[in-house]
């Protein structure tokens, strides 16, 4: 059975475009302003919204992502007031949320707990970076018990036996790692990206949407040719967040300005044959 | 993965990015495979006996067993190449990555030995090295810096989060995660995923073989080791943890005392949680953001340990005190007056605790103190808290 998550992306491909989904650590710089982002991102033709709970070392993260996770905890930012903070985006937005997160603050949460909370803050989906599939028993089942859908990445280096792991145990969407690495800005996608596509479309039946790297509109061009059926961005826009930390409004513009650019890329016409 | 890599069902694991699941799974089947192999086996033996100066000594400390009353022996790991432990694990996962036709190692380290271990062991075997290492540890840490350099490494100082050793191991991870096709993470500690804390406590075991080789026909009643994160101490402790009588009692970094909160006594004072792919004690707030961590000793200044004593611990089979930094300098002076040996500040502190369980031990005991390493990289350090009147 698919969730509401996954009808949706569904519905998008149906109508022949890509998901733009923006990511941004609650809390970076401050809550309220994260708020002001997130309206700005939905403005700009937003898909999902993806949010991160900023952990203080976060290894599948680069440095634009690790100095938001630092601003985000120097503001004081914790988990319960992270879900307050999804709770408001939940009153303004009917948009869909999922969130990206680190295993050890579910962990001290409670895992039964963070995903009943998520659920009551209308999260969709989550993703723990430092969880793979096959260690993930116990996140899945918490996950289904309160309607939530447990998302895992794939990436070309993933084999054939653990891409079936993802495709029974997961839901939502295939987070598709667009180049190995950590999070952050990059010049070049991975030239294997369509094969790995393919590879992934073929194992599982599920939305794939590709992150890690993507910079420019022109990036997620390629991967909605590639065959992605949409495209997460992060450390670009928060890039953003960085650039203008003194000029709240400046700062709303530049991240809503170019979540648009991103967004309108992701719209194009279905450039797959 | 073969295995979940868990000790107790409850603690260890692979909690790490799904990109670099596939590179620990080539090392789990190369290790497991190298490990059965006479020819690997009889290399790293050759290598360790003929090269790194094994067995090292047991030796038997008046000083100490006057003091104690009881037989008193160091194990003199400081007498190892290198100056520490450290280099039956580098040379160990050197020799793996040889085997495995990985080109470039790269390595975490927080005192610096065991980026001088690396750099060691790749100058030895061909390989190139980049070291991670906190910038705050660059500075206090100077002889070991410029001993990688000899050796021909690269040193990346970290200036992120602390910039101490949980902040080289995280960046470490990431270049990993970066260059995962041709590059060897040579781990330092018995922590981090699943194969490692099992593939360093494998390499660090000849500790306690050798103790056991050295007391026979007898046995020690306790063995002592400070704990990082913990690679002396399993290896000291992995040759008797079936064995019941022998007590294994580890120093973790007091800091300036529990009670102050500036400390790194993971195991006395944290609570379970994940840090750096395992689940393992962990010092955290009350959110799961791990805390800062303060020790005198760099080598002890983590805030995570490995996770197989986190099982020791839970099922009381080995008992773990903390050494605050006053006592392990007094140890450190101490040793260095009444045995002429300078020991490294981490393995002071398992000198301090063993002179405080003094009235434990009765005339027919015998106590091992796992001397993990040497003190000349802490001369520096020492001087200038001397300065500072302490
Ligand atoms: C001499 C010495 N002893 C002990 C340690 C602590 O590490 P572990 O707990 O892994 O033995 C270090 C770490 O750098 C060290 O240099």
């Amino acid at each position: 059975m698919s969730g509401a998550l996954e009808q949706h992306l569904r519905g998008i491909r149906a109508e022949g475009r890509g998901a733009f989904v923006p990511f941004l650590v609650i809390g970076d710089p401050d809550l309220e302003t994260s708020l002001a982002l997130t309206d700005a991102l939905v403005e700009a033709g937003a898909d999902v919204l993806e949010f991160g709970f900023a952990f203080s070392d976060p290894p599948a993260d680069g440095p634009v992502i690790q100095a938001a996770d630092q601003r985000a905890l120097t503001a004081g930012v914790t988990p319960p007031a992270a879900f307050e903070f999804l709770d408001a985006v939940r009153q303004r937005h009917g948009t869909p949320v999922v969130l990206l997160m680190y295993y050890n603050l579910i962990l001290q949460f409670g895992v039964d707990a963070f995903y009943a909370r998520a659920a009551r803050a209308g999260v969709q989906g989550v993703l723990v970076a430092d969880v793979p599939v096959e260690l993930a028993g116990g996140l899945v089942e918490a996950a289904e018990r309160h309607g939530v859908a447990p998302i895992f990445i794939a990436s070309e280096l993933t084999p054939a036996d653990r891409l079936a792991q993802v495709a029974t145990r997961g839901g939502g969407f295939v987070y598709t790692v667009a180049r190995v690495g950590v999070t952050g800005e990059q010049a070049e996608l991975a030239a294997g990206l369509p094969a790995t596509l393919a590879r992934l479309r073929a194992a599982v039946d599920r939305p794939l949407l590709a992150g890690f790297g993507l910079s420019t509109p022109e990036h997620v061009r390629r991967v909605r040719a590639a065959g992605a059926d949409g495209a997460i961005v992060g450390s670009a826009l928060v890039r953003q967040i960085e650039a203008h930390l003194g000029d709240r409004p400046a700062m709303v513009r530049a991240v809503g300005d170019l979540a648009r650019r991103f967004a309108e890329a992701a719209r194009e016409e279905d450039v797959r044959c | 993965m073969r295995s979940e890599g868990t000790f107790g069902g409850r603690f260890g694991g692979y909690y790490v990015s799904e990109l670099l699941v596939p590179c620990l799974e080539e090392l789990e089947a190369a290790w497991l495979e190298a490990r059965d192999d006479p020819a690997f086996r009889a290399e790293l033996g050759a290598l360790l006996r003929d090269y790194a100066g094994r067995p090292t000594p047991l030796y038997r400390s008046g000083a100490l067993s006057a003091e104690l009353g009881c037989a008193v022996y160091l194990k003199r790991e400081d007498l190892l190449h290198g100056g520490a432990h450290k280099t039956n694990n580098t040379i160990g996962q050197a020799l793996l990555a040889k085997r495995m036709g990985k080109r470039r190692v790269i390595a975490e380290t927080g005192a610096g030995q065991h980026g001088v271990a690396t750099a060691m062991a790749g100058a030895l075997l061909g390989l190139e090295v980049k070291v991670f290492m906190g910038a705050v540890d660059v500075a206090r840490q100077r002889p070991n810096v410029q001993r990688m350099g000899l050796f021909g490494a690269e040193v990346v100082a970290i200036e992120q989060g602390s910039a101490s050793l949980k902040d080289a191991i995280n960046e470490a991870l990431r270049y990993w995660t970066e260059q995962v096709r041709d590059t060897f993470y040579v781990f330092g500690t018995a922590a981090g995923p699943h194969p490692y804390p099992s593939l360093v406590r494998d390499l660090q075991r000849v500790i306690g073989e050798e103790i056991g080789q050295q007391l026979a026909p007898g046995k020690p009643t306790a063995v002592i080791a400070c704990v990082g994160g913990g690679s002396n101490a399993i290896g000291a402790f992995a040759h008797f943890v079936d064995d019941p009588d022998v007590q294994l009692i580890g120093a973790e970094p007091g800091g300036d005392g529990v009670a102050t909160g500036r400390h790194g006594a993971t195991l006395s004072a944290g609570r379970p949680g994940c840090l750096h792919g395992s689940i393992s004690y962990v010092l955290q707030d009350a959110h799961g953001q791990i805390t800062e961590t303060h020790s005198v000793s760099a080598g002890l200044d983590y805030p995570g340990v490995g996770p197989e004593h986190s099982h020791l611990k839970e099922t009381g089979r080995a008992e773990y005190l903390p050494v605050d930094d006053a006592e392990a300098l007094d140890a450190f002076r101490w040793l260095a007056r009444r045995e002429g040996i300078l020991p490294a500040l981490e393995s002071a502190h398992a000198v301090a605790l063993a002179r405080r369980l003094k009235g434990r031990f009765g005339p027919d005991d015998v106590v091992v103190i796992n001397l993990s390493g040497r003190g000349d990289k802490d001369l520096d350090h020492v001087a200038k808290l001397e300065e500072a009147g302490r």
